[in-house]
């Protein structure tokens, strides 16, 4: 028998047998055993002609080269800085990436970036062995001062943003906030304190349906009507 | 004398209630609970994170590190002493290779998945209902696997081979008794732990292996349930 034996968007765990025969492709996801399709970890069904992959629901996350994040600064160095990325591993990031500004040989580092601020950075590069190097050089790079931190599931960031941004630029003009989404995982959100609040449960909100449709109405009335209880 | 009737009424190939959810630890990356008639075990999975101490990271692979707890109140006998012991090391050590074949940690060299197993209540069948609720933990952590893993108890009471041995027939006074663990891949039906207590013919074990088969083919569709059913709650 021939065939893809699960629907677009079904949830499959891992083993279960997506669908069968030579002219199926294995997608993200997903691998080949003989000529059945199953499914290499937890995820979200979708189909693209003949190919299945599995869109993932969960896990920590992976640093990619190109992604902005907002890391964490643990530990200065003699020529930089080391960041706490929120996944397995922890990145560099040099002076020379920091600023154009010249510093001196044996400058005090922390006048920059001190223990414990956080900074959005861009990730230039990751090695085999997940050696990251990040930049400050780009535009919105900068570090962050006030607001708050919260941290999401990684996999839910591209429902956070929305499409063009459509959906964190909503949460932006009705809560008045200022609020920056990592790729990694964590938001920052600064506004007047019960603005925040609003911007936090409407993201959380995004992040329990995210896989549900109609998300952006959703989320549209409930910025709404937590305008009128305030 | 033979063991014609099995103590609470089940029948020979048949397993005690089995209840399993996911999600159940909310700051864990990964969690799940399975329960097995009064055995019940918890699994959180963190990561995969930064490992330490260093000369445990390995170039090539990230590891796979399990740790096996019954709780001081957890036994049906005496109070368990809390802390380590060599049996709780040796369960660790077989359920990380059990649960090894199926994960795939290639992706994340130098780093841990931690996988911690906690048992609030147990009666027989503790390392098994650990192993089920751990791989659905790690499923939930959203890692690479090839297949989930179902584990049961097998064994011997007497002159009959029965599934999931409770407490009462493990240590049946009356006759002979073998207490054999199995977990196993339910996709291609390969075995990831084998260990075996007592004594039984060759016939004997081939039947044992034939009925775990079974018994894990139903525990994996209680587990495959329970995954799925986190997803659906919202709807």
């Amino acid at each position: 028998m021939s065939g893809i034996t699960v629907n677009e968007k079904d949830i499959a765990v891992p083993g279960e047998v997506l669908g069968t025969g030579m002219d199926i492709l294995p997608g993200m996801g997903t691998y080949r055993e003989g000529d059945r399709i199953m499914a290499g970890r937890l995820g979200l069904v979708m189909l693209e002609g003949r190919t299945i992959k599995l869109i993932p629901m969960s896990g920590r996350y992976m640093p990619k080269i190109g992604d902005t994040i907002i890391c964490k600064v643990i530990d200065v160095g003699f020529n930089g800085w080391r960041l706490d990325t929120n996944s397995a591993y922890s990145a560099m990031l040099s002076m020379k990436d920091a600023t154009s500004d010249f510093i001196a040989r044996g400058a005090n580092l922390t006048q920059y970036y001190d223990l414990g601020e956080h900074i959005v950075c861009k990730i230039a590069n990751v090695t085999s062995q997940k050696l990251i190097d990040v930049t400050m050089k780009g535009p919105g790079l900068r570090k962050l001062k006030g607001g708050r931190i919260i941290e999401v599931s990684t996999h839910k960031v591209p429902r956070i943003i929305g499409k063009q941004g459509s959906m964190v630029m909503m949460i932006k003009d009705a809560t008045q906030c200022n609020i920056t989404v990592g790729q990694n995982g964590l938001v920052w959100i600064e506004g007047s304190p019960v603005n925040e609040m609003r911007a936090i449960n409407a993201i959380r909100k995004i992040e329990k349906e995210s896989h549900l449709s109609g998300l952006t109405e959703k989320i549209k009335s409930f910025l709404e009507t937590s305008q009128q209880v305030n | 004398m033979s063991y014609k009737q099995r103590i609470d009424n089940r029948g020979f190939d048949e397993t005690r209630p089995i209840e399993a959810k996911v999600g159940v630890i909310k700051r864990a990356d990964g969690s799940a609970m399975f329960r097995i008639g009064n055995t019940l075990a918890y699994a959180a999975v963190y990561g995969p994170r930064n490992l330490h101490p260093k000369f445990m990271q390995d170039p090539q692979t990230g590891i796979l590190r399990c740790n096996y707890n019954m709780m001081p109140f957890s036994s049906s006998g005496e109070r368990v002493r809390p802390g380590g012991s060599r049996r709780s090391k040796e369960i660790s050590l077989v359920t990380e290779k059990a649960l090894l074949p199926v994960l795939n940690l290639e992706d994340y060299p130098n780093s841990v998945v931690d996988v911690f197993i906690e048992l609030p209540e147990t009666e027989a069948g503790s390392r098994c209902a650990g192993i089920c609720a751990a791989s659905m933990a790690l499923a939930d952590a959203g890692l690479d696997m090839r297949d989930l893993v179902s584990a049961v108890s097998v064994g011997r009471v007497d002159d009959k081979m029965v599934v999931d041995l409770d407490y009462s027939e493990e240590s049946y006074p009356d006759g002979p008794v073998a207490d054999i663990p199995v977990a196993m891949m339910p996709g291609s039906g390969k075995i990831t732990l084998l260990q075996m207590d007592g004594e039984v013919s060759k016939e004997q074990l081939k039947e044992a292996l034939e009925m775990a088969k079974k018994a894990c083919l139903q525990i994996y569709e209680v587990q495959k349930k329970a995954l799925k059913e986190k997803y659906h709650e919202v709807e």
